[in-house]
């Protein structure tokens, strides 16, 4: 059996096949329930109760929805390009699900244990404003232009910051592999000691993710909804699949590079009975309701304040941060965290 | 020093931290929401909805065909044709009111000096066609068979304010 697996052709690549759906399948389910939690918690904070009819709790809710996306019907506007208009929430969805390759649930476990897995993650995160652009251009409508344009710029002014707050976790572990970056927070969680470090990288995945409260390129208020303002039917489930899923690639990336991944917050015996993918998915959580709450609580910016705040606040803040770490680092002569200097 | 102050509160996120407490508090606060379909909220007797025609206990219909209403609506929604029965008395031979029209003032309702047309409880009276909507007496007068106790209590608990 474990010769058929791993030194046969065939069968790696039933492994790998396996390995695959042991990633898509909790995450689709998580995705759907990520729009259940939403539509709980944000009831919750307005004083509302949310679906509560389909099934226990509205439990039943996601599937109702996706069956009512899925027989409606598409529309494909006159004048839009059918090939970008068709190809841009492929692309979305797939690069959401593809960046989860290098996610290690536990030690070890991630489909692909990169040693760049870091860079491959941002790699991925900027491909998918393509997804965006081609919807924007793709449509051929005024809306979902200025939505995509907003995406891009947005996308370059944060992923700038995020980038810079990448490299000052890089320096403390010295390794770009997720696994190694886990590991070397053993003995502290990186937002302990690089706390401001990890609120601008929260604030800069609520921009990555275009989330309220920087959803411009959805912004329903001035621009309808955005890029994808003329998508209808499964085209326009799948770029609400891939918001959502991005949602929870970028909180397991808050949680693997400064909440500690799988590892339990104390390594005591009642903590470690739990095991990794489950302390984890607890952390995923957290943060997916950080999303929700910053969504409940605060009005969407103004353009220009998210430029100013992306490149007159982050870019000056994180870049002075990556100096202040590597002199740090410097002057004492290690890795202090365990890193290989 | 003012700037200082400003620039620390900025960077501290002190206020949007002041905003997610406020949400935070919500959170757990208990909800507003009535469960509609399974739950109603309490309405009052003076509430205009459905409108309805009633009879007396005899089952004799009480509208006279004055046209008082119809004269009254502002929303022109009632249309009422009368002539004399075999017995003398003047009734309607036709009491159309369009739905789509009404405004639910209850101006016919005040108008009318025998208590006839009344806007009962009822608000759940969607359809799925227009057509439906126009109601003509027969209808009513169902109405008003349907809801009448409810009708009557209306009254009767109205009846000292007025």
């Amino acid at each position: 059996m474990e010769h058929f697996f791993l030194h046969t052709m065939v069968g790696s690549i039933i492994l790998i096949v396996l390995k695959v759906l042991a990633v898509l399948v909790p995450l689709l389910i998580g995705v759907a329930y990520l729009t259940w939690i939403e539509r709980k918690v944000l009831a919750a904070i307005m004083l509302r109760k949310g679906p509560n009819v389909v099934g226990p709790f509205g439990l039943l809710q996601p599937f109702a929805d996706a069956v009512k996306m899925i027989f409606k019907e598409t529309i494909i506007p006159a004048k839009a390009n059918r090939v970008l208009f068709f190809i841009a929430p492929i692309l979305g969805f797939s690069l959401s699900m593809l960046a989860w390759a290098v996610i290690p649930a536990n030690d070890g476990w991630a489909v692909a244990n990169l040693n760049i897995g870091i860079l491959y993650l941002l790699a991925i995160s900027s491909v998918s404003i393509y997804a965006t652009l081609l919807a924007g251009w793709g449509s051929n409508s005024k809306y979902a232009l200025l939505g995509a344009m907003r995406a891009a710029a947005q996308m370059i002014s944060y992923e700038l910051a995020m980038g810079l707050v990448i490299a000052s976790v890089l320096l403390l572990v010295g390794s770009a592999n997720l696994n190694d970056i886990v590991l070397a927070q053993r003995h502290v969680w990186f937002f302990l000691p690089m706390f401001p470090m990890f609120i601008i990288f929260f604030i800069s995945c609520l921009a990555e993710t275009n989330r309220p409260p920087f959803d411009f390129a959805v912004g329903e208020s001035e621009l309808v909804a955005g890029f994808f303002a003329e998508y209808s039917s499964m085209a326009f489930g799948l770029f609400f699949l891939a918001e959502y899923g991005n949602m929870i690639l970028m909180s397991a990336i808050i949680s693997i590079l400064f909440l500690g991944g799988w590892l339990p917050p104390l390594d005591y015996v009642p903590f470690t009975w739990i095991p990794g993918p489950f302390w984890l998915i607890i952390k995923i959580l957290i943060c997916l309701f950080c999303f929700i709450w910053v969504r409940s609580a605060f009005p969407r910016y103004r353009y220009d304040q998210l430029m100013r705040l992306g490149w007159k606040v982050f870019l000056p803040f994180t870049l002075a941060w990556v100096v202040l770490t590597a002199g740090f680092m410097m002057a004492t002569g290690i890795g202090i965290y365990g890193g290989a200097a | 020093m003012g700037f200082i102050d400003r620039t620390a509160r900025s960077f501290l996120l002190s206020e949007l931290l002041t905003g997610l407490g406020i949400t935070l508090r919500y959170f757990f606060k208990p909800k507003a929401t009535i469960n509609y379909p399974y739950e109603k909220s309490p309405l009052s007797p003076r509430f205009r909805g459905e409108h309805a025609l009633r009879r007396y206990a005899n089952g004799e219909e009480r509208c006279i065909a004055c046209k008082l209403c119809e004269a009254t609506c502002p929303a022109e929604a009632i249309t009422i044709e009368s002539e004399s029965r075999n017995d003398g008395s003047r009734r309607t031979t036709r009491y159309d009111i369009d739905m789509t029209k009404c405004i639910y003032c209850g101006l016919c309702q005040e108008a009318c000096p025998v208590d006839a047309i009344v806007q009962g409880p009822n608000y759940e009276f969607a359809t799925e066609t227009r057509e439906e909507l126009m109601y003509n007496k027969q209808k009513l007068l169902s109405n008003g068979d349907q809801w009448e106790s409810a009708l009557a209590l209306r009254l009767e608990q109205d009846a000292p304010y007025r």
